[in-house]
């Protein structure tokens, strides 16, 4: 039992990049949180509804495009599976950083709930195990904590600003969206799909349901039958590569 | 309208989508080409929802600020600019652009 508690360092000071990289993250995603919960009440939802989605939900990209549906007039179900499909790649990631979370169920829990992008990107960056977890755990915790905060705190400008456009706030939801993609579009039949399907999305705005265009972009990806033979077509995907935008590398 | 019942469906099926993974591992294994295939729709869906989401506002066009803002988030991105960089620029041209009367 002694090593149990040993290995789980959330802080570790020894690694000042690490803790640097982390805090550039926390910014950038405290700008959008914020960002977030002032588009969320300005379009006059309730409060706690962007809250509870932080809270229960902590899925930023999933959040954000749940919101937006219902806010552009779609349905609670459009909104649900939107946000639905934008998570399935939570499946994959937490294969990747199951050895990270396993412990304990009060460590297996909220160890769970702080997989996303960025987390997992900070701990498959790390080979050795202790700061595999290490950056995992301290990528996840201050997320988690900063996310939820500037979520608050745009939920308190957005009930006293009433335009926030004047910020310019609406244009962070899809740089973030795009600087996240961004990395994984290193191949030339991952631009054509990604370019497809967002073709697909917005040609299909005007005339679609809310949040359907955007599950309709996903036969997108038909344009990647062809190239199926062609074994370096789909590299450079995945989370390690997004962490190249996400982590601000030289 | 965004009712309680919605945000906890999204919930519960996001926490199970990552609590799949770690419960999983070991006894399966994802082949490379789903893998692959889950990794291009979740790069598909952002690009969708980047274009959709700063090109047009409900089934219309959202105006010239919020993609001219977006546009050059993205060159600074693809330039390895800092993340941070990235999401003020997007703000801050866009902000400035509208104090400018474009909108």
């Amino acid at each position: 039992m002694r090593f149990l508690w040993r290995t789980p360092r959330v802080l570790d000071a020894r690694d000042p990049r690490l803790l640097r990289d982390v805090g550039l993250v926390c910014l950038a995603d405290s700008i959008v949180g914020v960002s977030f919960g002032a588009s969320s009440v300005a379009g006059h939802l309730a409060w706690w509804v962007p809250v509870a989605l932080s809270v229960l939900v902590f899925a930023g990209g999933a959040q954000i495009a749940a919101v937006g549906v219902v806010l552009a007039g779609g349905s609670p179900f459009t909104a649900v599976a939107a946000g639905a499909v934008l998570n399935t790649r939570l499946f994959p990631y937490g294969l990747a950083v199951a050895d990270v979370v396993e412990g304990p169920w009060w460590r297996r829990l909220p160890g769970t709930h702080v997989i996303t992008d960025e987390s997992v990107a900070f701990a498959l960056r790390q080979s050795e195990p202790g700061r595999r977890r290490a950056a995992f755990w301290t990528c996840g915790a201050s997320l988690f904590v900063v996310w939820n905060v500037a979520v608050l705190i745009g939920v308190a400008l957005g009930s006293v600003v009433r335009d926030t456009g004047v910020f310019g706030l609406d244009a962070t939801f899809p740089a973030v969206m795009l600087a996240l993609a961004l990395p994984t579009l290193t191949t030339r039949p991952a631009r054509v799909t990604a370019g497809t399907g967002a073709i697909i999305a917005v040609a299909l705005t005007p005339v679609l349901p809310v949040g359907l265009p955007l599950l309709a972009a996903l036969a997108g990806l038909a344009t990647r039958w062809r190239g199926r033979r062609d074994p370096r077509s789909g590299g450079g995907t995945g989370p390690a590569a997004k962490l190249t935008q996400v982590g601000g590398e030289p | 309208m965004m009712p309680i019942s919605a945000i906890l469906a999204l919930a519960v099926i996001t926490f199970g989508f990552r609590l799949a993974g770690p419960l999983l591992r070991g006894r399966v294994t994802v082949p490379a080409a789903a893998e692959r295939l889950f990794a291009d729709a979740a790069t598909v869906l952002l690009v969708a929802l980047a274009a959709t989401s700063a090109l047009l506002q409900g089934h219309g066009f959202a105006g010239w600020a919020r993609p001219a803002g977006v546009l050059v988030a993205g060159i600074l991105a693809v330039r390895r600019a800092p993340f941070p960089v990235v999401v003020i620029a997007a703000a801050a041209i866009t902000a400035l652009l509208r104090l400018a009367g474009v909108s």
